[in-house]
């Protein structure tokens, strides 16, 4: 909300200057976003009147005008179109200096001396407007210093208010904070009630009084809307960040301003019948203010006639509704609507009003009539008319009540961590409008006002305290308690030891975004459908990802059109699949890899990544997490079929690991040679806590093999014949040569093997060895039709 | 004897221009294997008298010494030009780069979420998680924010249904963490969360470390203290923090840190709002089924983007999640 000082200073007025105010209220909760002057910096300027206006003799569009209020009356030429003779109008003399530092001089313009420039409102940095010379009143002071004039040693304070404090959205709920702030008295206007000089009614009929159990309307007769709004209250606005319009709109947005109410005012000829108070009819249409056609919902608070809806209660009125200029009696409008039955209302038409922000937040449910007072007689005093009765339809059953809450000594200062002197706390109340009801033993009642609708229970009454008090006036103590050890698993690892490993391992660690663009996923995931928002932020952002590798691809293309060619990086976060009914939130590991496995320099870098590289990284990273993985030929639909790794633990499949399948790179449009790896996260950092054995002090003993067997059989199968021959001694098995080439011929290739056999007790002789060894060759040449190689 | 003496010096001269230890071995044998034509003088010992004999073979054991020592010599000599041109050979230039794997590095908001998480578990908090895609009643109701509370429309939310969004907050994790556990609680819990926002100071993800401490008996300047403590520690630096009141519909009393971070122009201090804090609003523990009049809380939220832009300089929060490499290889 934006709110002149000057105008803040007439209800409450420290005697303390704009910063210090504004940081005083800031630290009491209403945070003060900034300020501004209300006028851009200018001197020379003053109330000039146009006293004769004659056409420029070479130039169509100027007008050479004889203007007073300096110490003669000089010649001016102007261009403005509403330039005319007896207009009051802001005249810059020779020497002044215009905002931006543009000093006038005197000169000629076609030919025609021009002692000063009459000015527009742009010009003195009062608002954008630059339509037209700025028009003062007629009974403005020729001469005085504009400035002086217009009051313009003020400044618009942007304060941001957080939604329970909708009682600070005026002039009157600001200055109330100031005053309790600094112990004053605010100075309320006085609001006398208007007496009815008619008996001209409008009926009102409250149809749902739980959305709007207060309803005022009053006809003010023959209004003259052409008649200006005065400067001050065009001024007030417009340091408010409103804009003047007419008289009604103006008096109505000023009350609401002042005190908080926002009103409304209709044309009475639009109006048949009376004021009927309802929810809309289903497929009900209404022309906004706005000029926009809305269709509303059931669920939608209407202002309506007897015949159709006039205006969406507490947001917008209507366009045929609304005062013209052609307005001769209207309808005004002051009433309470609860909160709840207001929320999001706004919002769902797209709209957000002064007016909805206000009573969605609570206006003041006692208000209601003193705003009608205030703005019947200011309308009154501004475009004449006579004013009628007000009618007021109630539902007291649906207006809240005053609460009363109580607040315990003992809890106040628990909270706070302070003892706070009574004496203060029965300031701070009352000064805020909390009547003290009763101050019995160690605890406050009161009562809360009508424009405190937060406040209901001790705590709200804590924060009050404390808050008035000020929070940094609170001491700082350290928070006690029992310290207990918190179990922690040796077995399972932190993910920061993932993290950190593969950070040695030249990974880049990424965060990408947790809903992906379902065109890529569609491509690496084509089995899973990603689960949609219901409001993504754009097309590409639309659908949670199934895959870590959505964002991951996404991610390399990026990097990779930006000549990184060399690229790695891992990711961990949650992948969101859709079992059944329910969500699975699953944590996931991922990686990807392009380019060069080392970085290139004179030793290295020639040779891209390849499967074996990224397999190894893994399976050192299962060492690291103490888990014993299984890698089996798969086939995912991303990846390559022949270079796809199904990882598992025990029979539990765990990820994927592989290089990216050509036609699928070709669509995401990545370059080089691209691996991957996808991994559960969870069953993988289940490790174990290291159990000491008694190793062997005897000799190990190597034999070496080498085999020929088909290019089908797997390195895995060759391990499980030799494990299941090769005796209970075998401590490892290690394949040192794969070769495959033209003298093996077609579809072969040739594995060299060495076994070693170690034994706990005792050194074990060649015979022994021997017999093994011949084991393992027969069944390789029996099970896997293994040649030996000589 | 003559003849001793003619082999000695022509041992010795064969020694000098042996240029290789092989020459040297071979030298070794001519002279002094049993073969060796110095060894081979001992047989003329037996032609001599036995009182000739002693000092005729002293004789011979002084010219094989001889030879042996100017053997032994050369051999030194031999070696350390052998092993001086082997150093040679093996020199290296070792400003040339080294073999292997460049480092990579953490991601800066891992690496700042490391860091908040090691100041709390030093001081006792345990470090919880909870599901991103999160249910209204956890990511709203049970925080206080009703459904036609004015709050929800600060959160721009995500949602799937209507009764489904993706949290807006890490604050749905206190609720879970109380929902099955028993006070006191000491935890944070650090996570993504999601807005519907995104614009130069807004990407619709970031994230939160969110904290909770409930005893029974714990004050508003407990809080202080350990938010206080909190930054000082965070920025390695003594500096000012300051408690303005705010509003958060699950705190009670609530407020906004602000911390000193430079000067206006005027000298004066310049505040910057890093984090959101209060006690636990007694609704929220109702939700919880803790007894509000046994325990007290505190809580507080922070956002890690904006503690990682402050600490390290970066001027855009959406480099965060462009990931580019030359942004993140600054922070390993």
């Amino acid at each position: 909300m934006k709110f002149s000082e000057k105008w803040l200073r007439e209800w409450a007025n420290p005697a303390s200057d704009t910063q210090t105010l504004v940081d005083q209220i800031t630290m009491a909760g209403l945070e003060v976003d900034g300020f501004e002057p209300v006028a851009g910096e200018f001197s020379g300027v003053i109330v000039g009147e146009v006293l004769k206006v004659e056409p420029h003799p070479d130039a169509d569009k100027l007008r050479v005008c004889q203007v007073a209020g300096g110490a003669e009356v000089v010649q001016v030429v102007c261009g403005a179109p509403n330039v005319r003779e007896g207009l009051k109008v802001p005249f810059a003399t020779v020497g002044a200096v215009l905002p931006g530092d543009f000093r006038i001089k005197a000169a000629k313009l076609r030919g025609q001396p021009s002692n000063g420039m009459l000015c527009a409102e742009a010009e003195l940095g009062l608002s954008e407007s630059n339509e037209g010379l700025m028009e003062l009143p007629a009974d403005a002071t020729v001469g005085q210093d504009l400035a002086d004039y217009l009051g313009l040693n003020d400044v618009t304070i942007d304060v941001d208010l957080t939604p329970n404090r909708a009682d600070c959205l005026s002039i009157r709920g600001l200055a109330r904070e100031v005053g309790v702030l600094n112990g004053l008295n605010v100075c309320e206007p006085a609001i006398e009630p208007v007496p009815a000089t008619h008996q001209d009614v409008v009926s009102v009929a409250l149809e749902a009084p739980a959305a709007c159990p207060r309803y005022l309307g009053r006809i003010v007769r023959n209004v003259d809307l052409s008649a200006p709004t005065p400067l001050w209250m065009v001024e007030k606005l417009r340091r408010s960040g409103v804009r003047s319009i007419d008289a009604a709109v103006d008096v109505t947005n000023y009350v609401m301003l002042e005190l908080g109410q926002p009103l409304h005012a209709f044309d009475r000829a639009e109006i048949e019948g009376g004021i009927v108070v309802r929810m809309a009819q289903p497929e009900e249409e209404l022309v906004l203010l706005d000029g926009q056609t809305v269709k509303l919902t059931a669920d939608t608070l209407v202002i309506a006639d007897h015949s159709k809806a006039l205006a969406i209660a507490g947001v917008m009125g209507g366009e045929h509704s609304g005062v013209s200029e052609k307005t001769r009696d209207i309808v005004l409008e002051s009433a309470w609507f609860e909160p709840i039955a207001l929320a999001g209302k706004a919002r769902h038409y797209s709209l957000h009003t002064d007016a909805s922000h206000r009573f969605e937040r609570g206006v003041d449910y006692q208000l209601a009539r003193t705003a009608m007072e205030r703005a019947t007689r200011l309308l009154l005093d501004i475009t004449g008319g006579e004013p009628g009765e007000i009618v007021e339809a109630i539902s007291e059953a649906h207006l809240p009540k005053a609460p009363q809450v109580t607040v315990r000594a003992g809890r106040l200062n628990a909270v706070l961590g302070m003892d706070i002197e009574r004496e203060r706390v029965d300031d701070i109340l009352a000064g805020l409008g909390l009547e003290i009801i009763s101050r019995e033993g160690e605890a406050w009642t009161v009562r809360v006002p009508s424009y405190r609708p937060d406040i209901s229970i001790e705590e709200d009454l804590i924060e009050e305290v404390g808050r008035v008090y000020g929070y940094n006036n609170l001491p700082v103590t350290q928070p006690t308690g029992s310290l207990t050890m918190r179990p922690k698993a040796e077995a399972l690892r932190p993910v920061a030891a993932v993290q950190n490993y593969f950070v040695s391992c030249g990974y880049q660690e990424a965060i990408t975004y947790s809903f992906v663009d379902p065109k890529i996923q569609e491509i690496l995931d084509p089995q899973r459908e990603g689960i949609a928002l219901a409001n993504p932020i754009s097309a590409d952002l639309a659908v949670m990802r199934t895959t870590l590798w959505s964002g991951l691809v996404k991610t390399l293309g990026y990097n990779q059109n930006r000549q990184q060619s060399r690229v790695r990086l891992f990711e961990t976060g949650l992948r969101f699949v859709r079992e059944g009914d329910r969500i699975d939130q699953q944590p996931m590991l991922a990686g990807i890899v392009a380019g060069s496995q080392l970085s290139e320099n004179w030793a290295n870098g020639r040779r891209d990544a390849d499967f074996y590289d990224v397999k190894g990284e893994l399976e050192s990273l299962f060492q690291l997490l103490g888990v014993n993985i299984r890698f089996a030929a798969g086939s995912h639909p991303a990846l390559h079929p022949g270079q796809t790794a199904q990882l598992f633990l025990e029979d539990q499949p765990v990820g994927w690991l592989g290089a990216m399948h050509p036609l699928v790179q070709k669509k995401l449009d990545v370059d080089g040679t691209i691996l991957m790896f996808e991994l559960f996260l969870n069953p993988i950092l289940s490790g174990y806590v290291p159990n000491f054995k008694e190793f062997s002090k005897f000799p190990e003993v190597r034999r070496d093999l080498a085999i020929i067997i088909g290019n089908e059989i797997a390195f895995a199968d060759v391990d499980r014949v030799v494990r299941n021959n090769a005796g209970n001694r075998l401590t490892a098995l290690r394949a040192f040569d794969v070769y495959e080439g033209e003298k093996l011929g077609e579809g072969k290739r040739s594995l060299a093997l060495s076994l070693f056999w170690q034994h706990p007790e005792r050194t074990l002789n060649d015979d022994e060895v021997h017999e093994l060894f011949d084991g393992v060759v027969s069944a390789l040449q029996k099970e896997l039709e293994a040649t030996l190689r000589s | 004897m003559e003849n001793l003496e003619q082999l000695v010096q022509d041992g010795l001269a064969a020694v000098a221009q042996a240029d290789s230890l092989q020459a040297l071995d071979q030298l070794r044998v001519e002279y002094l294997g049993k073969k060796g034509v110095i060894t081979q003088q001992a047989k003329t010992l037996g032609k001599l008298s036995a009182e000739e004999r002693p000092a005729a073979g002293q004789k011979i054991n002084e010219a094989k010494g001889q030879v042996e020592q100017a053997i032994n010599a050369r051999r030194g000599d031999l070696e350390e030009t052998a092993i001086a041109d082997r150093l040679a050979r093996e020199s290296i230039d070792v400003t040339l780069p080294g073999r292997g794997q460049d480092l990579g590095g953490l991601h800066p908001v891992t690496r700042t979420l490391q860091r908040i998480e090691q100041f709390f578990a030093g001081a006792g908090y345990s470090v919880e998680q909870g599901p991103e895609i999160e249910d209204d009643y956890h990511n709203f109701e049970a925080l206080n924010i009703p459904g036609h509370h004015p709050a929800r429309a600060m959160h721009d939310t995500f949602y799937f249904d209507p009764v489904t969004v993706l949290r807006t907050h890490t604050s749905p994790v206190q609720i879970r963490t109380m929902e099955v556990g028993k006070p006191p609680f000491r935890m944070i819990c650090p996570g993504r969360v999601y807005r519907c926002d995104s614009d130069m100071t807004h990407t619709p993800m970031f994230h939160q470390v969110e904290g909770l401490l409930v005893e029974k008996n714990v004050s508003f300047a407990d809080l202080k203290s350990t938010i206080g403590e909190f930054l000082r520690v965070f920025f390695e630096k003594d500096l000012q923090v300051r408690f303005r009141p705010s509003y958060f519909p699950f705190t009670e009393p609530s407020a906004e840190v602000d911390i000193e971070w430079g000067r206006n122009p005027d000298g004066s201090v310049k505040w910057l709002e890093v984090m959101g804090c209060g006690m636990v609003h007694p609704k929220v523990f109702g939700y919880c089924g803790i007894d509000a009049e046994e325990y007290r809380g505190f809580a507080f939220g922070l956002g890690v983007e904006r503690l990682a832009m402050l600490r390290y300089g970066v001027n855009d929060l959406r480099m965060f999640f462009d990931n580019d490499l030359r942004f993140l290889r600054q922070f390993r």
